[in-house]
């Protein structure tokens, strides 16, 4: 794999747009057949019994469960809630998810709905998804969101500006909106499926990463396509070589189109043999999605009873 | 159609020219592929020649037929029961075309004279029809408008009971096949076949006819394998609404004890069934729900 560890930023580079553009520009390009090929590698791996069960539990801990729709009411985000805090009512084993994640006007709701669980509440902001809109409406989107409680916010970049090569523009947008997060973490969504090549993934990774994010994640879920097991591959090399050049880690969140449990282990055994164990704790490394969870449990269930289970004895959400 | 009819390996290659020898797969969500596992087990006729390897389902095949199957069970149960009824008409169709095929493999498979054969394939056809009529009777027969005390206007309907799971007659590979898969698609519901394990060449050839007659990939899936490995994971499924357990032999009771668990309903196997016989709607109503509605009249 090429190693993509170069020094930190020093505060020079990211004076200029053109010194910014260099610095990004001259890391090594993506071997995209050869990423690719590691990740369709990786992904025929057999995880079963009890590495399997292992791995279903730490992905429902990973899980941000997710809904971002129009038609989301307070009363569906509670129904989420009571489902993340006690994921499967018939087995009070079941470890809670990570986070809920929701659009901004929603975060009271569910923050009040979380009280007590332990369980966080991420909220989109800064115009989601597509992140057209002034910069001061999105720090106002921000900075409501936090006040309302939210621990997470998930940001989009301004793809529009990134690949028109404007990147200082891009770094300035994260750096004021990690600001207005306050205490409250901040994920970087960059869109892959709208950045078209793994070297910009690549440059888009390190950008963010220069610029504050605590997460870096592959998609809105919005946009096809969304995650997928090559371009995490992409950002999780990037998060490994961020920290072998400046110390800091990173996390990794892979949303959008991750629907079964085998995709959600492939993403587990993709963390380890890329980034390390050390990622494979739901502070670094989380799963964006909302019907996952059902069929972890379904998993879950199988493993435990011995019978495939069906979705009629799971919650539709 | 030429004859190139090699399906065993009883038909001789012309001199100078290589056999072309079929291979029988499953037939899971309009595909045929082979088994999950890469097994297969060797199928004999009834006079113990070998006739072909026929793939040997696992339980993860059984799993990815019930996850077709409830796939397409919407679909299916969502067509008007005269777009089901034609769609059945049109597999008799394919039936009729290759009823010398089927009469080679029942030959093989059983023994006996041709022309008994010929009859069971006749048998066989004639069944498929009688279920692609029922399609759009069944609602008439078995639904109902009740009299009930108040001003209501009270229906019951039958629907469609899901995704059954059926176990086809170990000693009727044809006719007692056909006499089991149709009644369960012909009212709506989608099947997960278990066929006869030691003759289930017809079996394989009947998911050819299925194939090419208009019915949607994954209403009806057929796996060939044992019984005793495959029965109890579609008994415990808990996506699997019913059982047909017709050919589950001594297994039958423990099958329903591990269907109770999830409510699924069952059809118990009959002694001696005579395949022959009018069936009349012994088979259809099992795989049935009643919805009844209550509307306000008079207002």
């Amino acid at each position: 794999m090429p190693d993509t560890a170069v020094a930190a930023l020093a505060p020079d580079i990211a004076a200029s747009n053109t010194s910014l553009r260099a610095y990004l520009h001259g890391l090594p390009g993506v071997d995209e057949v050869g990423a690719r090929a590691r990740a369709a590698d990786l992904a025929t791996r057999s995880i079963k019994t009890t590495a399997k069960r292992a791995a279903i539990d730490l992905a429902i801990r990973m899980v941000d469960l997710t809904t971002l729709e129009g038609a989301d009411t307070p009363g569906k985000v509670r129904a989420l809630c009571a489902k993340a805090a006690l994921p499967d009512p018939q087995d009070r084993s079941v470890p809670r998810v990570a986070a809920v994640c929701v659009y901004p006007d929603l975060v009271a709701t569910a923050v009040s709905a979380l009280a007590g669980t332990g369980v966080g509440v991420a909220s989109v902001a800064t115009a989601f998804p597509s992140g057209r809109a002034p910069l001061d409406a999105k720090l106002s989107d921000t900075r409501r969101a936090v006040v309302d409680g939210a621990t997470e916010i998930d940001m989009v970049i301004d793809r529009g500006a990134f690949l028109s090569g404007d990147y200082r523009k891009v770094y300035e947008e994260i750096i004021a909106v990690k600001d207005a997060c306050g205490a409250a973490h901040l994920k970087v969504i960059l869109e892959t499926g709208e950045l078209v090549t793994y070297d910009n993934v690549r440059r888009a990774s390190w950008l963010a990463m220069h610029a504050g994010a605590d997460f870096i994640k592959t998609s809105t879920g919005k946009v096809s396509p969304a995650a997928t097991l090559p371009v995490t591959l992409v950002m999780l090399e990037a998060v490994r070589d961020f920290r072998a050049a400046t110390g800091r880690q990173v996390g990794v969140k892979p949303a959008g189109g991750i629907r079964a449990t085998k995709d959600a282990v492939r993403y587990l055994v993709l963390v380890n043999e890329t980034a390390g164990p050390d990622w494979l704790d739901p502070v670094w490394f989380r799963l964006g999605a909302s019907s996952l969870l059902n069929d972890l449990l379904m998993q879950r269930t199988k493993l435990t009873t011995g019978a495939y289970q069906g979705p009629d004895y799971y919650t539709l959400d | 159609m030429p004859r190139l009819r090699k399906t065993t390996e009883r038909a001789p290659a012309a001199p100078g020219r290589l056999a072309v020898r079929k291979t029988y797969k499953l037939y899971v969500n309009g595909a045929f592929p082979r088994s999950e596992s890469g097994r297969s087990y060797p199928v004999t006729s009834a006079d113990g020649r070998h006739l072909a390897n026929a793939a040997l389902a696992s339980r993860k095949d059984a799993r990815d037929a019930v996850v077709a199957a409830r796939k397409a069970f919407g679909g299916w149960s969502g067509r008007t029961a005269y777009n089901r009824g034609q769609i059945l008409y049109r597999v008799a169709e394919m039936l009729e075309g290759r009823a010398a095929q089927f009469a080679d493999e029942l030959l093989a498979a059983e023994g006996g004279t041709r022309a008994k054969a010929e009859e069971l394939v006749a048998a066989a056809i004639d069944r498929w029809v009688y279920y692609a009529g029922w399609t759009d009777k069944i609602v008439q027969v078995v639904g109902n408008a009740n009299p009930v005390s108040g001003p209501y206007f009270n229906q019951s309907t039958p629907e469609p009971t899901g995704v059954v799971a059926v176990f086809a007659p170990q000693d009727a590979p044809l006719l007692g096949l056909v006499s089991v898969i149709a009644p369960v698609i012909a009212a709506g519901s989608t099947a997960v076949v278990v066929t006869s394990e030691r003759a289930p060449l017809p079996a394989v050839t009947l998911a050819e006819v299925l194939a090419t007659s208009d019915l949607p990939g994954g209403v009806v899936n057929i796996l060939t394998g044992r019984v005793p490995e495959l029965a109890p994971h579609l008994a415990a499924h808990a996506d699997v609404n019913a059982l047909d357990l017709t050919g589950t032999g001594d297994l039958a009771r423990e099958l329903e004890e591990t269907a109770a668990a999830t409510l699924k309903r069952v059809l118990r196997p009959r002694e001696d069934e005579d395949w022959t016989a009018d069936p009349g709607l012994s088979r259809i109503t099992p795989f049935l729900e009643t919805k009844t509605v209550w509307h306000p009249v008079g207002v």
